[in-house]
């Protein structure tokens, strides 16, 4: 397929807020199940083993009127939520068999209580992960969550999800991960041959397709991205942090890159990245997801640094690793995590030297000027140090 | 019951008030609370270690067992609120780089700390340690994050799980207990250099029992018609010293025994609350309420209610630092799992459906009159979702419930004739709802 292709075929997806990939996926076999997550991780590997299709709910996005949603939040609230609710109260979520919300923050935790009320018949779980670190305290936590967990996707499932289902969908999911950090190699090392409005999407595309069939999309695409050469352009390489939870508007990543800069490393849908290397196969995988989660995953707002050297190290580091020279903190108007972790970010930056940038966005942003100026005046400033 | 004359310069006001008009218990909780900061200010130079810790799953017995002098941050946040100083302090932390966006409570705190001085004007002292309770509040791990990183201090993490299921399982227990056996107790010997002494913190707990137990009846006393407290403005003062400092120290046994005594008193003569403009006489409704209050302009906010003849009769706020009302007590025969417990049970660790059951029990339980829903701008724990809470509980109950939005201690969120024009709607609602009810 040529990049034009996988593209549009990625933005259809990304655009259809009727979820019909996973219909599809549903019809394909009678009896099959879908559950849905939010960000920021869930163990999408018991989904799998389960058998069935783990479904990413990220927002609605700038395209979804919300009505109803609206009028369960004050003005000071995110709006991941309030598209959220819109989403499942039009019924566009019925397709779900399940939900699980993950530990992320108090608005995401209340909401899954208010699914527990609002959705009565189907699966709810707030999914807790442990903010200690040891194997033997925050660990045996986990893997008792985990526990209860697969349990309860089996019950839904109606068959048992043995060790080895695990081991299957922890080597499926490996697979990805690698697929999805060869992609993310490669944009770093050639912008300008995999933009980030396009790998975006490509990692969207995630979200709904069995993992199976999105690890063929990421190869092909990287492929696909290598054979046609596009233009190089002087533009500043950044990182850009904070968009973890609600997403911002597709627009504005486009805008960010028209004004002048590469995105070489992000931290949208972080679940794909979340567990750093392979989880190994060998021994009891709910010990392995547990390892890899104590000791081998992402930094970001919602866990806990357990020393103040460990605040920032992973931003520095990725700095270092995909040769960004800035940093843009673009975070969702009223998000506690992102907010509340961004002054200390930007200290330690400081403390490298290291440019950054700020700005809010929503999930629905329509104006990209003001973000477009800033980016660009971000990007030249950079040039200029640069070449002072 | 007794008055004091207000110092208006003071509290940062040009016209002079009214004096305030108080309980004695009220009175005696203030006395300790300005001595606990004094205890703070000067610990350094007596060689005691500072601890801080959140009110939501503090661990105040365990800190004593240590000899820490003891701060609380929202306990100062909403102190110096009260006293008029957070406003400046907000606007420093955000002219630092904090966000408009973020729990004022936090950057109150960041901003008196860039000042030295606490809510009483006596240096607050930089804690030693930092004990991260981080009980149904996901800031509580930022706030700590962010004062570690300016202020380097000894931080340790007690994470406890949320209620997601609606109760309290095996596993969350076991990890909350081993936290504290494993990371908490051997952080703060090192900190302390004092060897933990389970017979002490069975003492301590036995004493807050003490005190749970007359918390309890005097929340409870507002079931009486009519009510002799008022369970969210009033009850402010009374779980100060429990859900602070004080809780397992005999100060605070015998204040609840004085306060118990007040109380059990006023009942027994008929006598509603006091108010801070007077003993209130008539009780025209009865509300409950949910979220915290705003304290900025609490004197104020107070008297919306109590010109109308409002009592809160139970307040979901008055359970942030502990659910007692419902059987909890701390148990000093087995000290460490109790504690577990308590941290566990903390109101803004349980989940949207059992907040509900809550509020419709009390509304049923206090004979109240409806729901009232203070949404505070800062606090997502409280907040995000009460909309929903609202039409449940109409919906359970068939009681009108009202929505006002406030913030904690950011006086920029306080639009007082928005909230009276709200509050007086709401009265005529309840009152229509009534003549309705006569009617049929």
């Amino acid at each position: 397929m040529k990049v034009a292709d996988i593209v549009t075929h990625c933005g259809k997806l990304f655009d259809d807020l009727s979820f019909s990939a996973v219909k599809d996926w549903k019809a394909a076999v009678p009896g099959r199940k879908a559950v849905g997550y939010m960000p920021v991780y869930v163990p999408r590997e018991l989904i799998h083993a389960a058998g069935m299709l783990p479904v990413g709910i990220f927002g609605g996005g700038d395209q979804l009127e919300v009505i109803q949603g609206d009028a369960y939040y004050q003005s000071y609230i995110c709006r991941i939520p309030r598209s959220t609710i819109e989403l499942g109260l039009t019924g566009r979520l019925d397709v779900l068999d399940g939900m699980l919300f993950p530990s992320i923050c108090d608005v995401i935790r209340n909401l899954s209580g208010m699914w527990q009320i609002l959705f009565k018949d189907k699966y709810v779980r707030y999914f807790d992960v442990p903010q200690n670190y040891q194997d033997a305290v925050g660990g045996e936590f986990y893997v008792n969550e985990l526990k209860v967990l697969r349990d309860d996707l089996a019950k839904l499932a109606g068959r048992p999800v043995t060790d080895d289902d695990l081991r299957k969908s922890i080597s499926i999911y490996n697979e990805n991960r690698r697929a999805i950090d060869a992609l993310y190699e490669y944009r770093a090392q050639k912008p300008w041959q995999a933009p980030t409005a396009e790998v975006y999407l490509v990692l969207r595309a995630g979200l709904v397709l069995p993992v199976e069939e999105h690890t063929k999309l990421v190869r092909e695409y990287i492929a696909a991205a290598d054979a046609s050469p596009r233009a190089k352009r002087d533009n500043a390489r950044v990182v850009l942090t904070g968009a973890f939870c609600e997403q911002p508007p597709l627009g504005l990543i486009k805008s960010i890159e028209m004004a002048g800069c590469y995105i070489v490393d992000d931290d949208f849908m972080l679940c794909f990245r979340w567990l750093i290397g392979d989880v190994p196969l060998e021994g009891d995988p709910l010990v392995n997801l547990s390892g890899a989660f104590l000791h081998r995953s992402a930094a970001t707002a919602s866990k806990y640094d357990e020393k103040k050297a460990d605040k920032g190290r992973p931003l520095v580091e990725s700095v270092k690793h995909y040769g960004a020279e800035g940093v843009i903190f673009a975070a969702p108007s009223f998000c506690d995590p992102a907010l509340l972790e961004r002054p200390m970010l930007q200290g330690v930056l400081a403390k490298h030297k290291i440019p950054y940038t700020a700005f809010k966005y929503a999930e629905n942003t329509g104006q990209m000027a003001p973000i477009r100026e800033q980016a660009g005046t971000f990007a030249d400033s950079i040039k200029l140090w640069s070449a002072a | 019951m007794s008055t004091q004359p207000v110092n208006a310069a003071a509290l940062g006001g040009a016209k002079p008030k009214a004096p305030v008009q108080k309980e004695d218990a009220m009175w005696l909780q203030k006395e300790m609370i300005n001595a606990n900061y004094a205890e703070l200010a000067s610990a350094h130079q007596t060689g005691r270690k500072v601890s801080a810790t959140f009110v939501p799953g503090n661990l105040n017995e365990l800190l004593m067992c240590f000899d820490f002098a003891r701060s609380l941050p929202e306990t100062n946040a909403l102190q110096n609120g009260m006293r008029k100083k957070s406003g400046k302090m907000i606007m420093d932390a955000e002219r630092e780089g904090h966000s408009e966006d973020v729990c004022t409570y936090v950057k109150a705190d960041l901003g008196m700390m860039m000042g030295g001085k606490g809510p009483t004007g006596d240096p607050l002292p930089t804690p030693d340690v930092l004990l991260l309770s981080y009980t149904g509040c996901f800031t509580f791990m930022k706030w700590f994050e962010l004062i570690r990183q300016k202020y380097d201090c000894e931080t340790v993490m007690l994470h406890v799980p949320y209620q997601g299921d609606g109760h309290i399982n095996k596993n969350m227990r076991d990890y909350v207990v081993k936290q504290i056996k494993e990371n908490v107790i051997p952080t703060l010997e090192r900190v302390s250099g004092v060897k933990f002494d389970i017979d002490r913190l069975r003492g301590y707990m036995r004493e807050s029992a003490k005190s749970e137990e007359n918390l309890v009846r005097v929340l409870q006393s507002a079931k009486h018609r009519p009510s002799p407290i008022d369970g969210y403005f009033g009850a402010v003062y009374y779980i100060g010293p429990i859900f602070t400092a004080f809780r397992g120290m005999p100060e605070a046994t015998k204040y609840y025994d004085a306060l118990w005594h007040e109380v059990s008193e006023r009942m027994r003569l008929g006598k509603g609350p006091i108010t801070p403009d007077g003993e209130m006489a008539d009780e025209q409704y009865r509300l409950v309420v949910e979220g915290p209050p705003n304290w900025t302009s609490f004197r104020d906010f107070w008297k919306m209610f109590s010109d109308e003849g409002a009592v809160v009769v139970a307040s979901t706020y008055a359970k942030v630092g502990g659910v007692y009302d419902f059987g909890f007590r701390h148990d000093p025969e087995h000290p460490i799992e109790s504690l577990a417990e308590y941290c566990l049970g903390c109101y803004t660790n349980l989940n949207f459906p059992q907040r509900i059951d809550m509020i419709c029990k009390y509304i049923d339980e206090y004979q109240a009159d409806g729901l009232l829903i203070n949404s505070i701008k800062s606090c997502n724990s409280f907040s995000a979702g009460q909309l929903l809470i609202l039409r449940e509980v109409e919906k359970r109950t068939g009681k009108p419930a009202a929505f006002i939005e406030t913030d904690l201690v950011d006086p920029r969120y306080f639009s007082a004739a928005n909230v009276k024009n709200r509050l007086e709607s709401y009265f005529q609602m309840v009152k229509a709802k009534r003549v309705a009810a006569a009617a049929h």
